[in-house]
């Protein structure tokens, strides 16, 4: 099936080591921006307590939570270190410079 | 292959570990089902005292969290008590209609506190201590505040007593026989032990024999059989326990006091095991962790068919979890023939050991005011350690002792890998070293974070650090400094003298040049660097906000569902009509949900959404209010009294000079926050000697404190020295904290800061070296110029605007497919 994807923003709105809020019918999105330019996203809640994870400070490739601290890999979402937990993440596509959200994915996911 | 289906009724610790080396061993051979009673999942039971007091929360003990059973593909009914066992059909039902079949069944019920049976025993009010709902019961009386009785002067009700006196509350401690813990200890630490609680402000009676619980609606106190009345708000029953076996003697199943087991933990029925509190095996039952622990390890065993595995009971040691007392008691200390006792007392010390021998062997050991050589006695008792050859200084512990085969390395070096060394939370010799070797671990914190060994009760922290001397060697060295964060070797006080040495002005620049392992830190070590910046280079450094906490960087509180507090600056704690009508109009704006006076003399409006903070903050910068920083690293407040103004005792103008010191102050950045007071007179009604700095005022002039704290650790102030103006007092407390914005590592308190340096360099500093003290103050004024700028009214005007709005709203229909 074709995914259907929406146009949330360009990269550059994202700031860079930082991250922006997409609202959305199923809760919020993180969208996160890295050192090197990558963009990934990411449900807006830590596995932990439910943590709005677009509040943290953006490391590498990941993000620590500003409730309590727990180390999410933006990637995979994954808890690291002694934690244990995921975040759901959220493939999205890059196309000239803007950010595409796939919603059919999270769509399903809701449902 | 059809899995094994194993249902488990209660979700205790000893299941829990069952389970662990069962997942362990055959990961998926079973097909696990758990009914707990309890509402929530497995949590350490030893550390409720911790969170009755107040040291520890719920989240804190949690053993196995909702991953765990997730990932080990474990059905967990919480808040589901099973009301049936059907040995026929071989199911169990519970209360709420939920049926599951078994092929093997665990019983592991636990106890249930024993209530005394005198009139007036189910009144309201009377409450006991077992789970973490009897925990919350107490909490909530004890914020009432008022006064308790515990019934039962044993380790339980011991440490209820000491957790409800933390929590404000005025205790009475009952005890039926002559001495407290009479099961653990002699007499004579007995003694010194209700002496030690007394001093504690908990009452304390002896041979007290309740006749009656008093009381008509609820509980107002306790009557003894001698005519005494304890008043009581709430009375707590923690008389013993008794083992929770109604369950299996209606299945039919073998019960004496507990569910009778074989030593192979299976009750009369092959297919059906007890397992912890509730089991009684060798005529005994059983309340401590350690052979709850055993027992649990060999119905794993039992389970994954080693036939031989079976259960004998050991000696146990107890230790007293009451911060600020020190009890220890292993083995059997009752007089016997042929028993002999080796006494040691210091009563100036406040400090007695006794240890019981019986042909040469120790078989039992109490130790009051010193316990450091407790788990070696202990170990000494297990061992069954011929001790004739050390007998003349054995009671001295084992530093005395001498000769390696006592080398505690030694010992821990002998031990297998599948030893226990944290009982709290189960992590063996065998974890501990691979964590070490593989996550290329070199402290103690490093351990705790990955393992868990001595992260709870932390009474085997010893062992974990013999155990990474052995697997380190001379690379393990506790007094090393500690590094920053994983991302370098250098630690705090290194890198602030490196910035300066190098003229490192940026987080890159530092990143750089000494080295960091990681590609853009961490979050730890970013929010430092960040301020170690800002301290050194004022004016040159540019902030980076996105190295700082999320309070920091958008200027408001987070909470725990997303939203912020907003705290504007009260100067003193004094406001107007004109502020508390602005905030009010604020509040019904933007129907902010709570309104709350803080501790530090201001107002704080709760569950403001982030979009709305810049409207919020527009409205009461108009009113001429500004950030009160409540989020900052940096000054908090200034608490004051209303001094010469209105009280009849002021010797000075402790408000205005309150004031005078924020507007001085406000805005500067520090390694930690700094909260201030100023009292008008000694009788201190600002609480100024427990703040990072504290005025008294007194007729001559101005007494300067510091280094209180009253958080995590309560510590009275320092004194400083005198001042005789108001003029003095600003210079010598802007030097004050000019020093320790200089020395302080990122996160330490003054407190924390005073203890490491030494009050008296600080003092010497600051107060007898008048160009060292100037030189401070001009650096402080020069740093507040480029610091004494409101964030708010900088993002009413559009700073980062973009972390007010989300990025997009994304508006599509679910559709149901």
């Amino acid at each position: 099936m074709n995914e259907c994807y929406v146009d949330v923003g360009a990269v550059g709105d994202v700031p860079e080591r930082g991250s922006r809020i997409v609202r959305s019918e199923i809760g919020d999105i993180a969208v996160f921006r890295t050192t090197e330019g990558e963009i990934f996203a990411l449900r807006d809640r830590c596995p932990h307590k439910g943590g709005p994870l677009s509040q943290g400070i953006v490391h590498g490739k990941s993000v620590t939570c500003p409730l309590h601290n727990w180390v999410i890999s933006l990637k995979t979402g994954e808890a690291q270190g002694a934690d244990s937990g995921c975040a759901r993440t959220i493939a999205l596509k890059i196309e000239d410079g803007r950010i595409l959200l796939p919603l059919a994915a999270v769509r399903r996911e809701a449902a | 292959m059809q899995r094994s289906k194993l249902v488990i009724v209660g979700n205790g610790m000893a299941p829990g570990r069952a389970l662990e080396k069962l997942f362990e061993a055959a990961p998926g051979q079973f097909d696990v089902t758990i009914f707990n009673a309890e509402p929530r999942v497995n949590y350490d039971r030893i550390m409720l005292s911790p969170v009755l007091s107040g040291e520890k929360t719920y989240e804190d003990i949690v053993i196995h969290g909702d991953a765990w059973y997730l990932k080990n593909g474990v059905t967990l009914h919480k808040g589901a008590k099973v009301a049936k066992i059907d040995r026929a059909a071989r199911t169990v039902t519970s209360d709420n209609g939920i049926v599951a079949d078994y092929d093997q069944l665990i019983i592991a019920t636990g106890s249930s506190p024993i209530i005394i049976p005198v009139p007036g025993h189910a009144l309201p009010g009377v409450l006991t201590y077992r789970d973490l709902d009897d925990v919350h019961a107490m909490l909530v009386a004890a914020r009432a505040g008022g006064k308790a009785v515990v019934i039962g002067g044993g380790l339980l009700g011991l440490e209820a007593a000491a957790g409800l006196k933390a929590q404000g509350m005025q205790v009475t401690v009952l005890h039926l026989m002559p001495t407290l813990m009479e099961r653990q200890l002699d007499p004579a630490a007995g003694y010194l032990l209700e002496k030690a609680v007394e001093a504690r402000g908990v009452r304390v009676i002896c041979k007290a024999n309740t006749k009656e619980i008093v009381g008509s609606d609820r509980v107002t106190g306790v009557l003894l059989d001698d005519g005494t009345l304890c008043e009581a708000d709430i009375v707590v029953m923690a008389a013993g326990i008794r083992p929770s076996a109604a369950l299996a003697k209606a299945a039919g199943l073998d019960v004496n006091r507990g569910i009778v087991v074989t030593p192979d933990m299976r009750a009369s029925d092959p297919d059906i095991f007890a397992l912890g509190e509730c089991a009684e095996s060798h005529g005994q039952v059983f309340g401590l962790v350690a052979p709850l622990y055993e027992m649990a390890n060999v119905v794993a065993r039992q389970l994954l068919g080693e036939k031989d595995a079976a259960f004998e009971p050991k000696a146990t040691a107890t230790k007293l979890k009451v911060t600020g007392i020190d009890l220890y008691s292993a083995g059997d200390f009752a007089e016997a023939p042929g028993r002999e006792d080796i006494v040691l007392r210091d009563p100036a010390r406040g400090v007695y050991k006794r240890l019981v021998l019986e042909n040469d062997r120790v078989v039992g050991a109490v130790m009051y005011g010193e316990t450091g050589d407790g788990p070696w006695f202990f170990d000494l008792i297990k061992r069954q350690a011929d001790i004739a050859d050390m007998r003349e200084t054995l009671i001295f512990g084992q530093a005395y002792q001498g000769g390696s085969p006592l080398d505690p390395t030694a010992a821990v070096a002998a031990l297998p890998d599948d030893a226990e060394i944290c009982g709290c939370n189960g992590v063996c010799k065998g974890k501990i070293v691979a964590a070490i070797n593989e996550k290329g671990l070199t402290d103690l914190d490093g351990v705790r974070a990955h393992t868990k060994a001595s992260a709870s009760c932390g009474s085997c922290t010893g062992l974990v650090e013999q155990v990474l001397s052995l697997t380190l060697g001379d690379a393990y060295n506790p007094a090393a400094v500690q590094p920053m964060c994983a991302c370098t070797d250098l630690g705090h006080d290194d890198v602030r003298r490196l910035i300066r040495s190098m003229r490192l002005k940026s987080i890159p620049a530092i990143m750089q040049e000494l080295g960091w392992k990681s590609a853009g830190g961490c979050a730890k070590c970013r929010p430092a660097l960040n301020y170690y910046l800002v301290c050194d280079w004022p004016g040159e450094y540019r902030d980076d906000g996105k190295s700082r906490f999320i309070n920091e960087r958008i200027h408001a509180n987070i909470q725990k569902d997303g939203t912020y507090s907003v705290v504007p600056r009260m100067w003193g704690g004094v406001t107007s009509a004109r502020e508390l009508r602005a905030i009010a109009d604020v509040v019904e704006k933007f129907s902010i949900p709570t309104v709350k006076a803080t501790g530090g003399q201001r107002i704080d409006l709760l569950g403001v959404r982030k979009e709305d903070l810049p409207g919020v903050w527009a409205d009461l910068n108009k009113a001429g209010m500004i950030s009160g920083a409540a989020y900052a690293k940096g000054l908090r407040t200034v608490k004051t009294c209303v001094g010469t103004d209105w009280c009849r005792f002021g010797t000075q103008d402790s408000t205005g000079l309150g004031v005078a010191l924020e507007k001085f102050l406000w805005g500067s950045w520090t390694p930690a926050k700094v909260k201030m007071a100023v009292s008008g007179c000694p009788r201190n009604c600002s609480e100024s000697t427990c703040k990072d700095v504290g005025i008294i005022c007194v007729e001559s002039g101005y007494e300067i404190h510091f280094a209180g704290a009253a958080g995590l650790d309560i510590k009275p102030t320092d004194t400083l020295g005198h001042a005789k103006s108001e003029a003095e007092v600003i210079e010598i407390v802007a030097a004050l904290v000019q020093l320790y914005r200089e020395q302080g590592r990122y996160l330490e308190r003054i407190y924390k800061w005073a203890k490491r340096v030494g009050p008296d360099r600080i003092r010497a500093a600051v107060l007898s070296d008048p160009a060292r003290r100037k030189e401070l103050y001009d650096r402080f004024v020069l740093s507040q110029t480029f610091a004494q700028v409101d964030p708010w009214a900088e993002r009413v005007d559009g700073l980062d605007a973009h972390e007010f709005k989300p990025l997009a709203q994304v508006e599509m229909k679910i559709a149901a497919e």
